[in-house]
């Protein structure tokens, strides 16, 4: 009589592919930042839209690119809002954290946008001390 | 020239004064109506402690940069004649006009609101408040609940037991005897 050898597997061996992860794709960081600038440059953008997306990319765990920012502070002209745009600088650089040096260069790579459309910085206007 | 909230709030305070008598519900119109007029400028404030929850709100978040509502929405001639301004090249405003134009539509800038607040101090001292009480309740007890302590505790009784103890060589090796040198008859 035969002796049947059958092997159990107490786990199956998956491959990679087949492992237990999430199969959604993950938005690469260059679609993300291309994703919020067009949000923000919709040519008829409203005041709501604005707040929205604002304050939905602030809620984010990171510090937008400065192409996303200069398309946000281009949708405050838009909207005739200077006080939203000096608002917007402002919570960037609180989104920066303890990391000092990002605000700064945001602020380089803003600068045409920023003598462009002539916004001030808080710190131009003595609005970044109490 | 009633705003459209006060009007409503005014509705609201008749259909709930009805019983109060009409006297009393005309003054406390007076009061509203007045007092909506001294704060104006901020017509957003109700008479009452609570805000009404159906109108968009204003708040200083640092998480949350563009409220619902900018912080005066009632702007006499000079803030509207710079809100015009506002819609036209920016470089042509000076400093003072961004400063106006951005205290209109927000209260406290981001340094105003991470602004500290000595509230540390208050709660340090109401710590230490409560512990002093709590203090004084102990020695109260000690004094008028506890009973007395049992005889076993008095000096001459544990002068005996710990004698009683090294005699019978309590944990020897490592513990109470052993810190005892037999020898000289003292502690190690």
């Amino acid at each position: 009589m035969q002796a049947s050898t059958e092997t159990v597997f107490l786990y199956p061996p998956t491959p990679l592919s087949a492992r237990c992860y999430s199969h959604a794709k993950v938005e690469t960081d260059e679609e993300f930042d291309a994703r919020w600038v067009t949000y923000f440059s919709k040519p008829d953008i409203d005041a709501w839209e604005l707040k929205k997306g604002m304050n939905t990319l602030i809620g984010y765990d990171l510090v937008p690119e400065p192409k996303i920012l200069d398309s946000a502070l281009r949708a405050c002209r838009r909207l005739n809002d200077l006080a939203s745009a000096i608002r917007i600088l402002e919570a960037v650089k609180d989104k920066s954290g303890p990391h000092k040096d990002i605000y700064p260069y945001l602020i380089q790579e803003l600068q045409p946008t920023l003598t462009e459309l002539g916004i001030s910085t808080p710190e131009d206007l003595g609005m970044d001390i109490l | 020239m009633m705003s459209s909230k006060e009007a409503r709030s005014l509705k609201m305070l008749h259909l709930t004064t009805g019983r109060v008598g009409c006297l009393l519900s005309k003054q406390v119109v007076v009061a509203l109506t007045s007092s909506g007029a001294r704060m104006s400028s901020h017509g957003h404030h109700e008479v009452s402690d609570s805000v009404d929850m159906s109108q968009p709100m204003y708040w200083d978040r640092l998480d949350t940069p563009l409220p619902d509502r900018p912080w005066k929405d009632v702007l006499d001639s000079t803030d509207k004649s710079l809100k015009q301004k506002e819609k036209g090249p920016w470089t042509a405003l000076s400093k003072e006009e961004k400063i106006a134009l951005y205290r209109l539509k927000f209260n406290h800038t981001y340094p105003e609101m991470k602004r500290p607040s000595h509230e540390w101090k208050t709660v340090i001292g109401g710590m230490f408040i409560v512990f002093g009480i709590t203090g004084l309740v102990v020695l109260w007890q000690c004094h008028y609940v506890y009973p007395p302590q049992p005889h076993t505790f008095g000096e001459e009784w544990q002068a005996k037991q710990v004698q009683r103890m090294l005699d019978m060589q309590i944990n020897p090796i490592e513990g109470f005897s052993a810190q005892w040198d037999y020898k000289n008859k003292q502690w190690k």
